[in-house]
């Protein structure tokens, strides 16, 4: 293996580059340096804790401490989910929604790329669970966030043509089928386009980091094309999940579209 | 007919009131006084406590869709969501008879069915709008200023299609600003006042 440990110093030389991102903020008066100082913190702390935990739970033996992990990881991608929606549901069910369908779609795009696809054995060995886990719901929360996002927005827009349809006899999921279908469209463009783009303007980030810590690129390039393929399926499945969950949130059993059901739009 | 029972609209003093076959009850009272919100309530578009008949079947107990057959409603200002309003009708040969009919006696060229929504008048889309909400013959008909875009050649028009649908046995509830039609139209006047009032009643014009 040709792996570069870094070391403190290094690390702090990079974190300076955070300057320059409050150099922009401040010339251009755009007011983010304090959010700048604490997501940066925020994401070194994050970034070094998870490190830790890994460490400690690749050392149990027990995968209780790995599904443990896994189900924090699915509650804060849910939470994150609700967090991108510009009109918040009342009450929990937004969160049940978020997290719901991430753990459906993780447990089932996890267990097949592991056990289905690279099949170390035991299976559940959590150096491969938990990376595999957290890409599918890094990508697959963008697209329940935009699948969601954009239905509450769009349905909120087309209002007064969505009760037009339900005064004229059409049931919630008819009267709200075109809004669902830009959704699930606009959902899945992100994943769909990080396709077009792998490997030419980008290098995906789970390749680059077999290739430095001195994996063959072909064999890199390998298990990047699977987990592709893994997102992409899960993400799709998901954002229909979070579509229907979606429609049902922002209507009710008598078919009624219910935007008193959501807060006020947020500016943020 | 429509009978109405202990209906409870938020903001609203409980309504109770009847209108028969072939009757037509105005709505009025000033802005804000929750006029619309009633007339959404009917339709079941809004949520209210209390029960609502229409010929027999109960609100609750009758599928919202359903329902919306039987108590429709239409917006003071409809939303479309197709490109051209012939997209929106049903294609079945009975109501393209129907379509045509009711086109005709509102002074609507067959051929605005396929222009683009977008370019069409308010008017135009206020009566293509009716045209819609009539064409499957409903029962009660709940209807939102539905001249409120129109020259007075075209609310007579109108006014004369309602009439018409009353003399086959319709029931309608009218929200108008112009308080002389709802003296040409109406048999029955509800007054919406602020909620300092405890009750409602509809007072029997004619």
């Amino acid at each position: 293996m040709t792996y570069v440990s870094l070391d403190v110093a290094q690390l702090a030389l990079a974190a300076s580059l955070i300057l320059v991102n409050g150099a922009v903020s401040w010339a251009f008066a755009l007011g983010l340096e304090r959010t700048l100082f604490i997501n940066a913190v925020r994401m070194t702390v994050q970034l070094a804790l998870i490190g830790f935990v890994l460490k400690w739970i690749f050392e149990q033996t027990s995968p209780l401490w790995t599904l443990g992990l896994a189900l924090i990881m699915v509650i804060i991608a849910g939470f994150e989910i609700v967090s991108r929606l510009s009109r918040k549901p009342k009450g929990i069910e937004a969160y049940l929604l978020g997290s719901g369908t991430l753990l459906i779609v993780g447990t089932l795009a996890t267990v097949f790329a592991v056990a289905g696809l690279i099949g170390p054995d035991p299976w559940y060995q959590p150096r491969y669970v938990l990376p595999i886990l957290g890409m599918v719901l890094g990508n697959a929360m963008t697209g329940i966030a935009l699948t969601a996002s954009t239905l509450i927005e769009t349905a909120a827009r087309e209002r007064t043509a969505i009760e037009a349809r339900l005064a004229l006899g059409a049931d919630r999921f008819t009267a709200l089928d075109g809004t669902l279908r830009l959704a699930l469209k606009t959902g899945l463009m992100p994943i769909i386009n990080a396709m077009a783009a792998s490997g030419v303007v980008a290098l995906p980030g789970m390749m680059t980091g077999q290739i430095l810590a001195g994996l063959d690129p072909v064999e890199a390039t390998k298990y990047q094309i699977m987990i592709m393929f893994v997102i992409a399926g899960a993400t799709a499945l998901g954002a229909v999940i979070a579509g229907y969950a979606t429609v049902l949130l922002i209507t009710d059993a008598r078919h009624r579209l219910r935007l008193d059901k959501l807060h006020a739009p947020s500016s943020s | 007919m429509l009978r109405v029972e202990k209906l409870k609209i938020a903001g609203l003093p409980p309504l109770s009131f009847e209108v028969g076959d072939g009757e037509c009850m105005g709505l009025e009272g000033p802005s804000g006084s929750g006029k619309t919100r009633l007339a959404r309530a009917l339709a079941d578009l809004e949520p209210a406590v209390g029960h609502i008949f229409v010929n027999g079947a109960e609100r609750n107990e009758t599928p919202p869709p359903e329902w919306r057959h039987l108590v429709r409603y239409l917006s003071a200002e409809p939303g479309w969501w197709t490109d051209t309003p012939r997209e929106a009708f049903h294609g079945d040969p009975d109501s393209v008879k129907v379509q045509q009919r009711l086109l005709a006696s509102l002074n609507l060229s067959p051929g605005l069915l396929d222009k683009s929504v977008s370019i069409l008048s308010t008017g135009e889309r206020q009566r293509l709008a009716l045209v819609l909400a009539l064409i499957d013959d409903p029962p009660v008909i709940v209807l939102d200023e539905p001249t409120s875009a129109l020259d007075p050649k075209n609310t007579a028009l109108v006014e004369e299609l309602l009439r018409y649908r009353l003399l086959a046995g319709s029931s309608i509830l009218l929200i108008s600003h112009d308080r002389t039609q709802i003296d040409r139209l109406s048999d029955l006047r509800l007054q919406l006042a602020p909620l300092e009032s405890d009750t409602a009643a509809p007072e029997r014009m004619r």
